[in-house]
C-alpha cells in the first residue's frame, strides 16, 4: 500500500496542525451536531478497520488502535479531510487503492465517509489515551448477511421481529446430538458384551452418587402383544393382537427410586426452564452437560416415604433425561423401554392376563394395588418377581414407555403378514404417551401386562406457572419408570432422539 | 368447576378485633378505623361488559395467574403488562397469546418496564391486576392498586415485614369500603380436599386442637449463584432483584416465601386466631453467596390455652422430603400427608378423587365472580395475619428471643426503602445470627 508511506512532516507544522485542531474542535464541538467520536466514529473503525489494521502485525504496517498510529506523519490532518491520504482512501475509486478493500467489506457507506470526514472537519477529536480494540461481534455482511440469505422470507420476518421486540438470546444448551456423540463414545469404549450369549444380570453403580440398582438380562424373542377380547376387562386399545419381535435387552429389576432419581431431580444449579445450567464451568463434563429438571416447589413424594420407594411425578422427557445423564456416567447406554419392549418383558413368555396367571386372586403375592397398598406406593422389590426376574412390573407404580399412545390401538400400525421388529411408535404429539403396568390405586384388571394408560394434560393441574414445567406431572402421584439397556448399541442421532422425544419445547404444547 | 360459594375463611371476630387493635393500623388508618372493625359493605356495583386484566410481574407464577384469569371469565382481556426484564415480560406475552390469542390486546404502548412501571399500569385503563412481582413490593403495590380503584390478586406472601403488613391491612380495609374485591394466592385455601378437611377439624370432629405440627422439607429453590456471576456494571439493586428470593427484603426468607403455606395451615387449623408468642430455631448450612435468608427453620408457636405448634422448614439437596400437616384433637387427628385424612372417635374420612380440584383456577374464579356480581370478596386481613404469623416465626428464629405477637405486629423493622432505584446501590442487612442480631 504505497500511499500509506507518507512523507515525514516536521514537528513544526505537527505543532501548528495540533494547535489548529484543538481550535477548530472546540469551535465546532460549541456548534451544531459535533461528532462524537467514541459514539459516531471509534465504532466504524472497530468494525470496519480494526480487523486488519490492529494487533502485532497489522496490515501495511499500519495500525489504528491508537490516535498517534492512525493519524501517522500527515494521514489524517485534523480540521481538513482533504489534505492527509487518509479520507481520500475512504472516498477513491480505484478498487487497488480504496479501504476497506473490495475483498474486504468494501468502501464505507456514504453516512459513514460523511461522519469520517465531518469528525475531520471538526478537528478530528481523538481523546487522550483512548485505544481502540476489534469489534467484538461478527462483520454483518459477510458473516450475517449469508446467514439470513439461508432464510425463508418466512423466517427472517419471524427474526425480525424477536429482535424488534428485544430479542434475548436463550441459554446456550450444551445438551445436543454432539454430546450425544460424546456419550456414546464412552458407551462403545466401556460397554464390553457384543452377543447375547455374553449378557449376564448384573449391579450398576452410580458414580456421581455411589447408588446401585441392578439389571437382569431378557433374551430376545417373539411374542404375541395385546389382549385377547376373551380376556376380563379388557380394553378395546389393547388389540388387534400382533406378533412382535424383540431384541435382547437388559432391565431394571425394579422401578427407579428416589435413591437413584431425587440426586439427578434437585440439583445444586440455577436452570433455566429447558434444564441447562445458567451458569455453565467451562470444566462441565458430559455428566454435567445433560439437562436436568429445574426445582420443584414441594416435595414430589407426596408425603410419601423415599428411601427405597420408587419415584414419581416426573414427565416422561424428565424420565428420559435420567436416562441420558445414567449412561453419560455409567458409559451403558440405557433408555426408556418402548411399549412392546416392556409388554414383552412384563410377560416374560406368558400369554395370561397377568404374568402370574389368570387368577386375579393371586394379585397380592405379585403386585401392590388397591387391596393391599394403604393408599400409597411402596418399597420396590418386596413382592414376589415375574419369570425374568423383573419385580413390580404389574402395580406400585405405573410406568413410562417410551411410545405415543395410539388410543385406537395397534390395528393402524399393522402391515398384514409383517412381524413388527422392535417397534416404536413416535409423532410430535405429546399428549397422550405411554404409561403401563397399573398403580397403587388400581384393581388388579388395571394391573394386566397388556393394560394400557395414555397421559393427560390434566397431570399438570397443581403447576401455578406458564408456562408449565417441562419435568413434573404434579397429579397422578402413580407415574414412575424403570430403566432398560439393548445390547446393539445405536448411532448418536438415534440416542438423542430416543432421550428427547417427550421434549416439550415450550412447555404449552398439548 | 364451581367456584366457592364464601370466602374461604371466616376469621373469628374477636380475633379480627384484636388483630387489627393491637396493629398500629388502626391509629394510621386514623378515623375511618375508628370502629376498629371493617365498614359493612356487603355488595358493590355488580359488573357488566369487558374486565381489562394488568399483569404487574410477569414471572412464570405472574403468567399463570393471568392464564387462570383469562380462564376465569369469558369477557376478559390482558390489556397491559409490567415487568423490570423485557426478556420476560416478552416471553410472557409470547405464551399468553399462544394460549388466548384476541384475549391479549397489550399493545407496544401498554407494556411498562421498570421498577415504576406498575404505577403505569395503574394508570392505565384496566379494571384488576394481578400483582405476582418478588413480595417485598407487594404492600407498595397493593395500596396504590387499591388507591387507583383496582380489584386485586395478589400472591403469598402480601408482605416480607410488620411495617409491610400493617400497611397491607390499611389497604385491605381501603378495599372493603370501596367495594373492590381482593383474593390472594394462598392456594390451599382454594382446594375443596383441604376445605372439607378444616370445615371437618372446625365442626369438631377431632375435638378441641391439642397441636399441630407442619412440616415444609424440601431443596433449595433459586440458589445463590456466586458473586463471580454478577454482570460488569449491574447495581446492587438489579442483582438482588435478580435472585430475589436469596433476599430477605424481596423475599422474607424462605419462611415467608414458601413455607408460609404451611404456616397458613396452622392459622387455617387455629381458626385464624392470634398466637401469643413465638419461639424459634434457624440458621443457614450452604454456603449464602452473598445472600441473607437462612436455610432451616423450626418455629414453635404458642397458641392460648397452651397450644403449641410447630412448624419445621428445610430447603437443603439431598436431605428427607416432606411437606404434610399433622394435627392432634381431643378426640381424634386429622393428617394431611398424601391426601387428608381424619381418624376419630366417631369414625374416619379420607379425602376422595372428586375433591382434588384444581386450586389455582378456583382462586380467580371466586375473584372473577366476586368482581361481576359486585361481591366485594375480601382475603385482607387472613392473608396479612398469616403472613405476619411467618414473619413473627422468622423475628424469633433471626433474634433468638420469644417474640410476642403484640411485638412483632409493631415491630418497625423496615426491611428496605420504598424509594430503591434500579441502579441504586444497596447493601441489605447481614444475615441474621441469633443472640446478636436486635429485635428492631
Amino acid at each position: 500500500m504505497p500511499r500509506l508511506q507518507v512523507p515525514p512532516v516536521s514537528s513544526v507544522s505537527l505543532a501548528c496542525t495540533l494547535a489548529f485542531a484543538l481550535a477548530a474542535g472546540i469551535a465546532s464541538a460549541a456548534g451544531d451536531g459535533a461528532i462524537d467520536f467514541e459514539k459516531q466514529i471509534a465504532p466504524i473503525f472497530e468494525d470496519k478497520c480494526l480487523n486488519c489494521h490492529s494487533g502485532e502485525k497489522p496490515k501495511g504496517k499500519y495500525s489504528m488502535v491508537t490516535r498517534e498510529a492512525t493519524f501517522g506523519d500527515g494521514l489524517i490532518v485534523p480540521g481538513d479531510p482533504d489534505d492527509g491520504d487518509f479520507y481520500w482512501l475512504l472516498i477513491t475509486e480505484d478498487e487497488d487503492e480504496m479501504m476497506p478493500p473490495p475483498d474486504n467489506g468494501g468502501p464505507l457507506p456514504d453516512e459513514q465517509r460523511e461522519l469520517v470526514r465531518r469528525w475531520i472537519e471538526e478537528g478530528a477529536n481523538w481523546p487522550d489515551g483512548l485505544e481502540l480494540g476489534k469489534a467484538k461481534g461478527p462483520d454483518f455482511s459477510t458473516e450475517i448477511q449469508p446467514i439470513l440469505d439461508k432464510l425463508s422470507v418466512e423466517d427472517r420476518e419471524k427474526l425480525k421481529a424477536w429482535i424488534d421486540a428485544g430479542a434475548l438470546w436463550p441459554v446456550d444448551n450444551p445438551d445436543t446430538v454432539e454430546l450425544a456423540e460424546k456419550i456414546r463414545e464412552l458407551i462403545v469404549a466401556t460397554s464390553v458384551e457384543k452377543v447375547a450369549e455374553e449378557m449376564a444380570a448384573y449391579t450398576e453403580t452410580i458414580s456421581t452418587t455411589g447408588v446401585n440398582f441392578d439389571l437382569v438380562p431378557i433374551p430376545g424373542g417373539e411374542f404375541v402383544m395385546g389382549s385377547p377380547e376373551s380376556e376380563p376387562g379388557r380394553q378395546p386399545n389393547e388389540g388387534p393382537q400382533h406378533p412382535v419381535k424383540i431384541s435382547p435387552f437388559w432391565m431394571g429389576k425394579c422401578e427407579v427410586t428416589w435413591d437413584e432419581y431425587g440426586p439427578f431431580m434437585v440439583s445444586d444449579d440455577r436452570r433455566s426452564k429447558p434444564g441447562a445450567k445458567i451458569y455453565p464451568d467451562p470444566d462441565d463434563t458430559i455428566v454435567d452437560m445433560v439437562s436436568r429438571p429445574t426445582k420443584p416447589f414441594m416435595p414430589m413424594n407426596f408425603g410419601m416415604p423415599e428411601k427405597g420407594h420408587p419415584a414419581i411425578a416426573m414427565t416422561q422427557h424428565a424420565a428420559s433425561k435420567y436416562c441420558e445423564w445414567l449412561s453419560a456416567q455409567t458409559g451403558h447406554y440405557y433408555r426408556l423401554p418402548t411399549e412392546a419392549e416392556w409388554e414383552y418383558a412384563c410377560r416374560a413368555g406368558t400369554s395370561t392376563a397377568w404374568s402370574w396367571g389368570d387368577d386375579p386372586a393371586q394379585a397380592g403375592e405379585y403386585a401392590w394395588f388397591l387391596d393391599n397398598a394403604n393408599f400409597q406406593y411402596q418399597k420396590v422389590g418386596v413382592k414376589m418377581p415375574n419369570q425374568w426376574g423383573l419385580h413390580d412390573m404389574h402395580g406400585n407404580v405405573g410406568e413410562w414407555v417410551l411410545d405415543f399412545h395410539r388410543s385406537d390401538g395397534y390395528a393402524s400400525l399393522l402391515d398384514s403378514g409383517k412381524v413388527r421388529e422392535n417397534p416404536w411408535v413416535m409423532t410430535d404429539k405429546l399428549y397422550p404417551r405411554s404409561v403401563r403396568g397399573g398403580s397403587w390405586k388400581d384393581s388388579p384388571v388395571g394391573l394386566r401386562s397388556s393394560a394400557r394408560l395414555g397421559s393427560d394434560t390434566k397431570w399438570k393441574m397443581q403447576d401455578p406457572q406458564l408456562p408449565k414445567s417441562i419435568w413434573y406431572h404434579t397429579e397422578p402421584r402413580t407415574l414412575g419408570f424403570r430403566v432398560v439397556r439393548p445390547l446393539e448399541i445405536p448411532d448418536a442421532a438415534t440416542m438423542f432422539k430416543m432421550w428427547n422425544s417427550g421434549v416439550e419445547h415450550d412447555g404449552t404444547q398439548e | 368447576m364451581n367456584p366457592p360459594s364464601k370466602s374461604p375463611s371466616k376469621p373469628a371476630v374477636d380475633s379480627r378485633r384484636d388483630f387489627l387493635k393491637k396493629s398500629s393500623a388502626a391509629t394510621i388508618a386514623g378515623a375511618a378505623a375508628s370502629s376498629l372493625v371493617f365498614p359493612t359493605i356487603s355488595r358493590a356495583e355488580p359488573f357488566q361488559g369487558t374486565i381489562r386484566v394488568g399483569l404487574i410481574g410477569c414471572g412464570g407464577r405472574g403468567s399463570g395467574a393471568a392464564a387462570q384469569a383469562l380462564s376465569a371469565d369469558d369477557n376478559v382481556q390482558l390489556a397491559a403488562v409490567a415487568d423490570v426484564f423485557e426478556g420476560q415480560l416478552e416471553g410472557s406475552l409470547a405464551n399468553l397469546r399462544k394460549k388466548f390469542g384476541e384475549k391479549v390486546t397489550v399493545g407496544d404502548g401498554e407494556k411498562f418496564l421498570g421498577l415504576d412501571a406498575y404505577q403505569k399500569v395503574l394508570d392505565s385503563n384496566v379494571d384488576m391486576v394481578i400483582l405476582t412481582t418478588p413480595p417485598g413490593f407487594r404492600p407498595m403495590m397493593l395500596e396504590a392498586a387499591i388507591k387507583a380503584g383496582k380489584h386485586v390478586f395478589c400472591e403469598k406472601p402480601v408482605a416480607v415485614d410488620a411495617p409491610g403488613v400493617r400497611s397491607v391491612l390499611q389497604s385491605a380495609q381501603s378495599a372493603k369500603s370501596k367495594g373492590l374485591s381482593l383474593v390472594c394466592g394462598f392456594c390451599w385455601r382454594y382446594h375443596d380436599a383441604r376445605r372439607e378437611f378444616f370445615n371437618r377439624i372446625h365442626a369438631g370432629e377431632i375435638g378441641e386442637i391439642q397441636s399441630m405440627f407442619s412440616t415444609y422439607y424440601t431443596g433449595p429453590v433459586k440458589p445463590m449463584p456466586p458473586a463471580s456471576r454478577r454482570p460488569e456494571g449491574m447495581a446492587d439493586v438489579a442483582w438482588q432483584i435478580k435472585n430475589w428470593y436469596n433476599f430477605g427484603w424481596l423475599s422474607g426468607d424462605s419462611l415467608a416465601e414458601q413455607a408460609v403455606h404451611s404456616v397458613d395451615k396452622i392459622a387455617w387449623a387455629m381458626k385464624d386466631i392470634d398466637p401469643v408468642s413465638a419461639v424459634a430455631t434457624g440458621g443457614r448450612q450452604i454456603p449464602a453467596n452473598g445472600g441473607n435468608i437462612y436455610d432451616h427453620f423450626h418455629v414453635i408457636y404458642e397458641f392460648p390455652n397452651k397450644v403449641l405448634c410447630h412448624l419445621g422448614s428445610r430447603q437443603q439437596r439431598g436431605t428427607y422430603g416432606e411437606n404434610n400437616d399433622y394435627i392432634h384433637g381431643t378426640k381424634g387427628t386429622g393428617t394431611i400427608a398424601n391426601g387428608c385424612v381424619i381418624k376419630s372417635e366417631s369414625g374416619n374420612w379420607v379425602d376422595g378423587p372428586e375433591l382434588q380440584t384444581d386450586m389455582y383456577q378456583a382462586e380467580h374464579n371466586h375473584l372473577f365472580k366476586s368482581i361481576r356480581e359486585g361481591g366485594a370478596v375480601n382475603d385482607g386481613e387472613w392473608m396479612a395475619h398469616s403472613t405476619m404469623l411467618a414473619i413473627m416465626g422468622r423475628m424469633a428464629a433471626y433474634t433468638g428471643q420469644k417474640i410476642t405477637w403484640e411485638e412483632a405486629l409493631n415491630s418497625t423493622h423496615d426491611l428496605a426503602p420504598d424509594d430503591l432505584k434500579w441502579d441504586s446501590e444497596f447493601t441489605p442487612d447481614e444475615m441474621a445470627l441469633p443472640g446478636r442480631t436486635k429485635f428492631v
